[in-house]
């Protein structure tokens, strides 16, 4: 597997991403410079988490007009896999790969810290090998990660199963209580219709290093591999 | 001709806007007790060169569409006059 991972300004969590692909699974990287319109035949775009152009206007809304999006865009109206975390997924969001948007969290505050995940179904790439009864501890670090859809919309996605991941506590039961940023449902990630493109406020990325005392982000990395090889 | 364009960008209605919140919250604490319900958006202004006002305000109107505002979250108004 070619992993294209692709670098904005103010991009903050290329190198987890690069080090976790390239390091823990072994997997080749190359990185894609914002202004670089080639893709250079990677068979899997990941967009990292981070600040990119400094979320001005909104978080993504300038990234999502960068040379290599339009690459990008239309590689994932392709069929080919797209995973954005965090930034990522709010770029994709705008780009209007994935349906809905990330607003500022409810409580108006950055919240960076650990959290659980529970996957809402295993027939996505993203969710292939994840026990649907098992909570996963990811990490969240966001100041806009309400997820937001209108209802019309989160009909479809139920019925489509395009919803992903669900914010829960470590049991896994799903509450306002567990839900750490307003998300409507709890949402955490989704994709779109053709499950070919991914979007996650969690960084697995940052939960997938023994060193880092967490390996639950792993787990989501191994359902990729394993889902597009 | 150029002309100016002011953009009002405001959080949609329907949904929860926790600036808003927090500064009505504020001015609760600081005895404005009698306001409520303050939201918060955005003012944005550019300068354009079009031929006429009308070719302006489609040109505006299409940038707020693709950049400037995100309709599932925002509505916008859109004011412009000759600079």
């Amino acid at each position: 597997m070619k992993f294209g991972v692709v670098i904005f300004p103010g991009s903050n969590c290329d190198h987890d991403m690069i080090y976790v692909l390239r390091d823990i699974f072994n997997q080749e990287v190359v990185e894609l410079w914002h202004k670089d319109t080639d893709l250079q035949n990677a068979d899997a775009i990941m967009l990292p988490g981070g600040f990119s152009y400094g979320d001005y206007l909104r978080s993504g809304a300038i990234a999502r007009y960068s040379p290599i999006m339009e690459k990008v865009i239309a590689f994932a109206n392709n069929g080919g896999f797209v995973f954005g975390v965090c930034n990522g997924f709010q770029i994709l969001c705008e780009a209007g790969l994935l349906p809905g948007a990330l607003l500022h969290n409810n409580n108006q505050k950055f919240i960076c810290k650990n959290i659980y995940i529970r996957p809402e179904s295993s027939k996505t790439a993203l969710t292939k090998t994840l026990n649907t009864d098992r909570a996963l501890k990811i990490p969240v670090a966001h100041g806009e990660g309400r997820y937001f859809a209108d209802k019309e919309t989160l009909v479809n996605m139920r019925q489509n199963d395009q919803i992903l991941f669900r914010y829960c506590n470590e049991k896994g039961e799903i509450s306002n209580n567990t839900n750490p940023n307003g998300s409507v449902e709890n949402i955490a990630g989704v994709c779109n219709e053709n499950k070919n493109v991914f979007g996650m406020m969690p960084h697995p990325e940052r939960a997938a290093d023994k060193e880092l005392g967490n390996e639950d982000g792993k787990h989501i990395f191994e359902s990729i591999l394993a889902s597009i090889q | 001709m150029k002309f100016i364009a002011e953009i009002d960008v405001m959080p949609l209605k329907a949904l929860l806007d926790p600036q808003g919140k927090a500064v009505t919250m504020s001015m609760h604490n600081i005895g404005f007790k009698e306001v409520g319900n303050v939201r918060i958006g955005k003012h944005i202004t550019l300068e354009i060169e079009a031929e006429s006002k009308d070719k302006a305000s489609a040109q505006v109107e299409e940038a707020c569409k693709k950049i400037l505002t995100n309709p599932i979250m925002e509505g916008y108004e859109i004011k412009i006059q000759e600079a």
